[in-house]
């Protein structure tokens, strides 16, 4: 052969080995366009959010392919990007929603069909409501926050008229029926397949579909892969663009950026914070970042037991720590900093927002001599294993800043199945860790976080008669339309937060996406999942 | 040859209760309660207790060991709580994949190592000697992740000639319909000629990563037994017996070095079978590796018990069939037992 042959019938093979990496043929180029290819670092274990265990990712299979009876409107974020808006219900199965004094009644749409095409019911939306109130853990929980907690509580008036019966008034009722859990199932189907042991067919949803949500499975392989197919008779909104998404599984960080930046990849959220800030910066890709409501990271310190229980020490440590560090270092500014307001005075009744602390080692150590331990001692901050890319060098951080006020502190390494042991025994002095909760309300947050009913979310164990005044008072306030008497409570109540510090915010983290440029819709939702109904694909 | 097998069998089942017991123990011995893990953001000590209601981990060890192993008898092994599917169902799906793309890499390995050991060991001191030595030391001193990135980063990232690394198959493409689990089988019996090639290309990074790594043992072996064979009697005998030197190299001196390379060789496949874990990570694998390496994280009982299981048969299974081939290589070794 010579030399020229050689080379030609070389790049001919190399050109045939890379054609469908890099040039699909045109019949999957059609379904290309209309199919999303989403990758992430972990896989749904369920297909329903009711399931015992179901882990986030579920919660997107669960809110794709089922339908709720109201969901929340939108609106811009700052940026202008698609925001939910937690103020603003809309309908989504129901038609609408008359909200009486003891009770809320909805109509369903004319038409709704489940995707084995029987038709959505008044009795399937109560058996739906019931199976979440009764079923125990997350759903029956989740419901109870909305003070939806008794059968008896939903009444099918007609075919198409359901009533929810107020047990008190509650204005988280509303907002709790737009929630993921409340996600109206095929009764008959479900009861077709349930057994002695399990009348609710929590077995039988976990693996199937039994909704009638916008998309319907295609394809189910735990732990690899899920695909999506439209469900074209869908009622609940306006027709999504994309007829397929399908759904893969990649470990590796790494690979997840490869792959999205190939283009051979439509979306991803989970990439480490330094490659969003990578792929930011060289504007190939669509980067969103959104502020994660109601979320905060922070350095908690135990109120109960040892050195932290003087409110000067936590103060000192709220001076000490390189607030500015770990936003550069850490999570490469992909984060709102809480730090640095002019003072603890709150500006607004919004939550999260500012306090008034600083890195400022000196006032720190006067603190400290106040205190009467002008020496320091020696303690431990603990973290969540399971997080540790930001974690570990945030830890790394407080470490060597605490050192300079003769704080000598170990670093205790949790493993992330043990970590929420480890939380409810309450005993760790120092930890460091992100809590946020679904509904965007402040007293929402405080009555997990700061109250002194000491809940899981509450690792300081801060007990605080004062505290639990206010936080009641605004959820009365609240509930009772008290504009004026809820304001000063929240202003209250998080001024409160910052004298005292019994847990010290660091930053907002942001919730990321990258996409490739031509796809347009996304939208942020609370509960952090993708919502595939409003995008499209260029 | 059946008493053989009979009694390598009947010897099997000692220690495979003996996993069993000290699995058992072992995962609970784990620190961390799958019950807390699995109830979720939001959970109250409440929320807790009712899912350890439901998972049986309320009880004391002694019953939950009892239904553990009437369930075995039963056939079953638990649900996974990470994919919320049946143990036996996932390894049954994760094992071919596993198998397929350890085989795979098996068989480069023994493709490339075996005549680099041979003409290493025929030509000791040489250049490819050396190369050898270079070859086996670097691969086994670069951790599998790190060739496999590297791979990807080359291959797909930087040339584009190797498709994405999304696992089996193109995610445009779906599965063969399944018959053995093992993709190109499968897609050879359905005759799918699209499916074939894609399942190949997937598997060829992956396959070359565990090769690379396993080149090492295999070629210092075959290399090791070669020299030792080589200056042996016969082969001397044999040479000045004027045959030819690939007739005493091929048939004379290799077949007696072969031993102890099966011997490595059935210790490598059952080590990569198990330990691949970073290379089904990397490669985004859906193997059995990373299914009980995520059980763990989780600390989910069901399948690392399952999974551990499964190893302990395999290796009982793959010891026999090694026993097996040695009597098929080498007679003396029939006679002897």
């Amino acid at each position: 052969m010579r030399r020229r042959d050689f080379l030609k019938s070389t790049a001919a093979v190399t050109a045939g080995l890379a054609a469908p990496a890099v040039f699909p043929s045109s019949a999957s180029a059609q379904a290309r366009n209309e199919t999303l290819l989403a990758i992430s670092e972990n896989a749904p274990n369920s297909q329903d959010i009711h399931g015992v265990g179901a882990n986030r990712p579920a919660y997107e299979v669960s809110w794709n392919t089922y339908d709720r009876l109201m969901t929340y409107g939108v609106k811009k974020d700052p940026n202008g990007n698609d925001h939910y808006d937690f103020r603003k219900i809309e309908p989504e199965l129901a038609e609408d929603m008359n909200v009486g004094a003891n009770s809320i009644t909805f109509k369903l749409k004319a038409g709704a069909k489940f995707h084995d095409g029987t038709p959505v019911t008044a009795k399937d939306v109560k058996w739906s409501f019931d199976r979440a109130v009764t079923v125990g853990g997350f759903p029956t929980f989740q419901m109870k926050a909305g003070s939806l907690e008794k059968p008896e509580q939903f009444v099918v008036v007609d075919d198409r008229t359901f009533r929810v019966d107020l047990l008190r008034k509650d204005h988280m009722t509303i907002p709790d029926i737009a929630v993921p859990v409340p996600a109206i199932y095929n009764s008959e189907l479900c009861k077709k397949n349930a057994t002695a042991q399990d009348p609710w067919a929590m077995e039988f949803t976990k693996n199937n579909g039994a909704g009638g949500g916008a998309y319907k499975v295609s394809r189910w392989q735990p732990g690899t892969e899920v695909v999506y197919e439209r469900f074209d008779d869908w009622k609940g909104g306006p027709l999504p663009k994309l007829k397929r998404v399908i759904w893969r599984t990649i470990p590796s960080a790494g690979n997840r950026r490869a792959l999205l930046e190939r283009g051979d990849a439509d979306i991803s959220f989970d990439l480490p914070n330094k490659d969003f800030q990578e792929l930011r910066a060289a504007q190939k890709l669509t980067v969103i970042g959104t502020p994660v409501e109601n979320a905060l990271q922070y350095i908690g310190m135990n109120t109960k037991e040892g050195p932290f229980t003087n409110v000067k020490v936590r103060q000192a440590v709220a001076y000490a720590l390189p607030y500015q560090k770990i936003m550069d270092a850490v999570i490469y500014g992909q984060a709102l900093p809480m730090f640095g307001d002019k003072d603890n005075v709150t500006t607004g009744f919004e939550w999260p927002q500012k306090h008034g602390y600083n890195t400022d080692i000196a006032k720190a150590k006067a603190l400290m001599a106040e205190a009467g331990v002008p020496n320091g001692f020696e303690t431990s901050l603990s973290f969540d294993l399971g997080l540790a890319g930001v974690n570990e060098p945030l830890c790394i951080l407080v470490q060597e800043s605490l050192a300079q006020i003769g704080i000598k502190v170990t670093i205790n390494k949790v493993p992330g199945a043990n970590w929420r042991n480890e939380l409810l025994k309450k005993n760790m002095p120092l930890i460091t860790n992100t809590f946020g909760g679904w509904l965007n309300y402040p007293e929402y947050f405080f009555f997990w976080a700061y109250h002194g009913q000491n809940a899981v979310f509450n690792t300081m164990s801060y007990q605080n008669a004062n505290m639990d005044k206010l936080i009641n008072d605004a959820r009365t306030a609240g509930a009772n339309a008290d504009k004026a008497g809820y304001e000063a409570a929240v202003k209250g109540f998080i001024d409160m937060s910052f004298e005292e510090v019994p847990r010290i915010p660091l930053y907002q983290p942001l919730l990321n996406v990258a996409m490739q440029k031509g796809i347009t819709g996304y939208r942020y939702w609370f509960h952090r999942q993708l919502d595939y109904r409003q995008l499209a694909k260029a | 040859m059946f008493s053989l097998i009979f009694n390598r069998l009947m010897l099997a089942i000692p220690s495979l209760i003996g996993v069993v017991i000290v699995t058992f123990l072992l995962t609970r011995a784990l620190p961390g309660d799958p019950a807390a893990y699995f109830a979720g953001p939001a959970a109250t000590e409440q929320a807790i207790a009712e899912i350890r209601a439901k998972l049986g981990t309320d009880k004391p060890l002694i019953v939950q060991f009892g239904r553990y192993v009437s369930d075995l008898a039963r056939g079953e092994l638990g649900n996974s709580l990470t994919t919320g599917q049946s143990v036996a169902k996932e390894i049954a799906t994760r094992l071919p994949a596993s198998a397929e793309l350890t085989l795979i890499g098996l068989m480069l390995v023994v493709i490339l190592a075996v005549p680099m050991g041979i003409l290493a060991a025929t030509r000791p001191g040489s250049w490819i000697d050396h190369v050898t030595r270079i070859v086996s030391t670097a691969g086994v001193s670069l951790p599998v992740f790190f060739t496999g990135l590297l791979l990807v980063y080359v291959f797909y990232y930087r040339l584009g000639l190797s498709p994405s690394p999304v696992g089996r198959l193109d995610v445009f493409l779906s599965a063969p319909p399944h018959i053995t689990g093992f993709y190109l089988i499968d897609a050879a019996l359905a005759r799918d000629a699209e499916v074939f090639v894609a399942a190949l290309k997937q598997l060829i990074l992956p396959a070359l990563t565990l090769a690379i790594f396993a080149l090492a043992p295999i070629a210092r072996m075959t290399r090791a037994s070669m020299l030792a064979v080589l200056s042996a009697d016969f082969v001397r005998t044999a040479r000045a017996s004027g045959l030819s030197s690939s007739k005493v190299i091929v048939t004379y001196a290799f077949r007696n070095a072969v031993l102890p390379v099966i011997t490595t060789l059935g210790m490598v496949l059952s080590f990569l079978l198990g330990a691949n874990v970073l290379v089904e990570k990397v490669f985004a694998w859906p193997g059995i590796g990373s299914f009980a390496v995520e059980a763990l994280i989780a600390s989910d009982y069901a399948p690392v018990q399952g999974f551990v299981l499964t190893m302990a048969a395999l290796y009982v299974a793959l010891n026999l069939a090694i026993d097996i081939a040695y009597g098929l290589i080498d007679p003396r070794v029939r006679i002897s037992s």
